[in-house]
């Protein structure tokens, strides 16, 4: 079956680094110009070296104009609830590497659901549930049941876990699942054999051909992105991610896409970023991906520190993590001793939301239903519109 | 004398206003609560994935005058008819009303409507009892085929979505505008008041906007705005535009000879 596979290998990396060395000022000028559609090639030139020294302005507020037309004045709100953190992989940048002497951990049903209610009694609605790679622990069933258990709770149910085969991905979406993450991490096979050392995450492959594999599946959404630091040439590498972009939303012209921007953060191992992308140049990257595609879902961590989130707000952000855990129950059971990384924004949502307010967004805890997959259900009286609040039950568990 | 007798109707209903608001994108409730207001439209749309009524309080829902302002539950979000016709059972118990804006976009990026999928859920909901509106592309003979399903009204596109392009549909709509038998509601792609005038001054009966007025730097006087370019474009239309002429009727350089 074909996938995105094939049009990698046909692309190379070092061609694709130099025409973006080597864009020049009536390129840039050309991108900035196309009326906000100006193709890979453009794209290409937004990323470039001289886009960055003399037009971050003028794509700065092209990028505000866009998504004001698209999104209006709102971010979307929501929360990582880490379900595992046991992993079978070796990975030099992650916490939950297999070396690593962390404790390690898998929720239980009822602990899930004591992480329900912590996160429901904050507001949230859109929850995105992470786990490590580990099938003994975390199996398409586990996550069959997890995911079937909080659409009771939430509106809406993502997940950010191991690759799976697009039969899994069909399952789960009657379950409910919403959106998948799956950052290929890095585009360039060097580094990505670097930093990946053992464990089904070394297959490169796989990794690359999942988002076709959802894509097959009927995902209502799935989110691309690269982790800044472990390639040299950061440009590239998000140019390889629009490639896969591009590629994806005419073939699965009936899915959404989301884009995130994680840097590496501290953690618990040794390794330290190969590159530290500048807060400079990720707003580069932020505005080049605005300006070329209007309809992107572009997502903020809490990776990043307050102030730096703030400022990056206007210019393209839709969607914010706040408040999170990066650790399996974190929000209700654990200390912080099993986290995957340690974030920057250490505010609470309900922080968040006022900083919001005050920059003149509204916070939209709430954009989908669970009864937007009814397919799975056999009667919907479990829904928010369904009158019966959920909250009430929650409390009784925890 | 006009306003008195000119009332838009839609399955029985009197509206006094031509202008229908949409409800997302406003950067707080009380501001959309405003400008609703001061538009004065009396009918506003609220997308389902939205709403939550069981919150303590929902960020669209509980800044509504609802005594004044009609709610219009839309389907947005759902990808065809059968998502389509279970959300608007779950709107119709949700917020008691059996009126409904049916839009089915399985395109995410320009949320372009299914104009079969439409059809269908139209058919299907109107049998149904719902006060079906369904937003469609500007395709006349689509729009004679949901009125007969039975549409209460149809709501065709000015341009995508959005996009502030006004009346690229502008020849389309003239055709479905001149062959309706149910009011004709231009939504989507009107992006300042005086493309809202134009439309009615083509004959639309009302107008649906969102994004110009919320996304405006003050929603609340782009509202007011909207408002009044709506009703002139609507007195404009009864009192019966001129003809456009591009030539002056003086010279008669073909026939003058005649005369002289």
């Amino acid at each position: 079956m074909n996938s995105f596979l094939d049009k990698y290998e046909n692309t190379s990396w070092s061609d694709i680094s130099s025409r973006i060395e080597l864009s020049t000022r009536e390129e840039v000028e050309a991108a900035l110009n196309s009326d906000g559609r100006c193709g890979l090639q453009g794209f290409a030139a937004l990323l470039s070296p001289i886009a960055g020294i003399e037009y971050l302005e003028e794509m700065a507020q092209i990028a505000h104009k866009l998504t004001m037309q698209r999104f209006g004045k709102v971010i979307r709100l929501f929360a990582p609830m880490y379900l595992s953190n046991e992993c079978t992989n070796v990975c030099d940048y992650c916490g939950f590497s297999l070396g690593n002497k962390i404790p390690r951990k898998t929720l239980s049903i009822a602990e899930i659901l004591k992480e329900t209610a912590a996160l429901r009694s904050q507001g949230f609605e859109h929850v995105l549930l992470v786990t490590g790679e580990s099938t003994n622990k975390v199996s398409t069933d586990y996550l069959f049941e997890a995911i079937t258990l909080l659409n009771e709770y939430f509106s809406n149910v993502s997940m950010e876990v191991q690759p799976l085969d697009q039969s899994d991905y069909q399952h789960l979406i009657k379950a409910g699942l919403h959106a998948v993450l799956v950052y290929q991490e890095t585009y360039e096979r060097k580094s990505y054999a670097k930093h990946h050392i053992k464990g089904k995450k070394t297959n490169f492959n796989w990794r690359l051909e999942t988002a076709d594999r959802l894509g097959r599946a009927g995902i209502n959404k799935i989110g691309l992105g690269c982790l800044y630091g472990l390639t040299e040439d950061w440009r590239t590498d998000s140019f390889f991610a629009a490639l896969h972009l591009d590629y994806l939303e005419k073939k699965y012209w009936q899915t959404s896409f989301s884009m995130s921007f994680p840097r590496i953060r501290p953690y618990e191992g040794e390794m330290s970023p190969l590159v530290d992308l500048q807060n400079r140049d990720l707003v580069q990257l932020l505005c080049a991906f605005r300006i070329f595609n209007h309809e992107l879902e572009l997502s903020l961590s809490t990776r990043e520190g307050p102030a730096l989130r703030e400022q990056l707000l206007p210019l393209g952000i839709t969607t914010m993590s706040a408040g999170s855990k990066t650790n399996p129950g974190g929000y209700s059971v654990s200390d912080d001793s099993l986290e995957q990384f340690s974030i920057s924004d250490e505010r609470s949502p309900d922080e968040v939301a006022q900083m919001l307010s005050l920059k003149g967004y509204e916070p939209v805890w709430k954009d989908w239903d669970s009864s937007y997959h009814f397919k799975s259900k056999t009667e919907p009286s479990k829904s928010t519109f369904s009158g019966e609040s959920n909250s009430s039950d929650i409390k009784m568990v925890s | 004398m006009i306003e008195e007798v000119d009332e838009l109707k839609i399955s029985g209903e009197v509206f006094n206003s031509r202008l229908f608001l949409g409800t997302g994108k406003f950067q707080s409730g009380e501001i959309l609560s405003r400008a609703v207001f001061a538009s004065e439209s009396q009918m506003v749309t609220v997308a389902m994935k939205r709403a939550n009524p069981n919150a303590e309080k929902d960020s669209i829902l509980d800044f509504l005058d609802t005594a004044n302002v009609r709610v219009l539950p839309n389907t947005s979000g759902v990808r065809d008819a059968k998502e389509a016709i279970f959300v608007a059972r779950m709107a119709r118990e949700a917020l008691g009303t059996n009126w409904l804006k049916l839009e089915i976009h399985p395109d995410p990026k320009y949320l372009m409507p299914d104009p079969i999928a439409t059809l269908e859920a139209t058919k299907e909901l109107s049998k149904d009892g719902f006060v079906v509106l369904p937003y469609c592309h500007a395709d006349p003979v689509l729009c004679k085929l949901l009125e007969e399903a039975g549409a209460a009204a149809v709501m065709p596109l000015g341009s995508p979505i959005g996009s502030n392009q006004g009346l690229e549909s502008r020849e389309f709509l003239r055709i479905i505008i001149e062959q309706a038998n149910v009011p004709v509601v231009v939504d989507a792609g009107i992006g300042a008041p005086s493309q809202a005038s134009e439309a009615m001054e083509m004959g639309a009966s009302a107008v649906l906007v969102n994004t110009a007025i919320a996304v405006s730097p003050d929603p609340v006087i782009m509202g007011k705005a909207f408002g009044g370019a709506v009703k002139a474009g609507r007195a404009a239309h009864l009192a019966g535009l001129g003809n456009v002429s591009k030539s002056a009727h003086s010279t008669s350089p073909l026939t003058g000879f005649l005369s002289s």
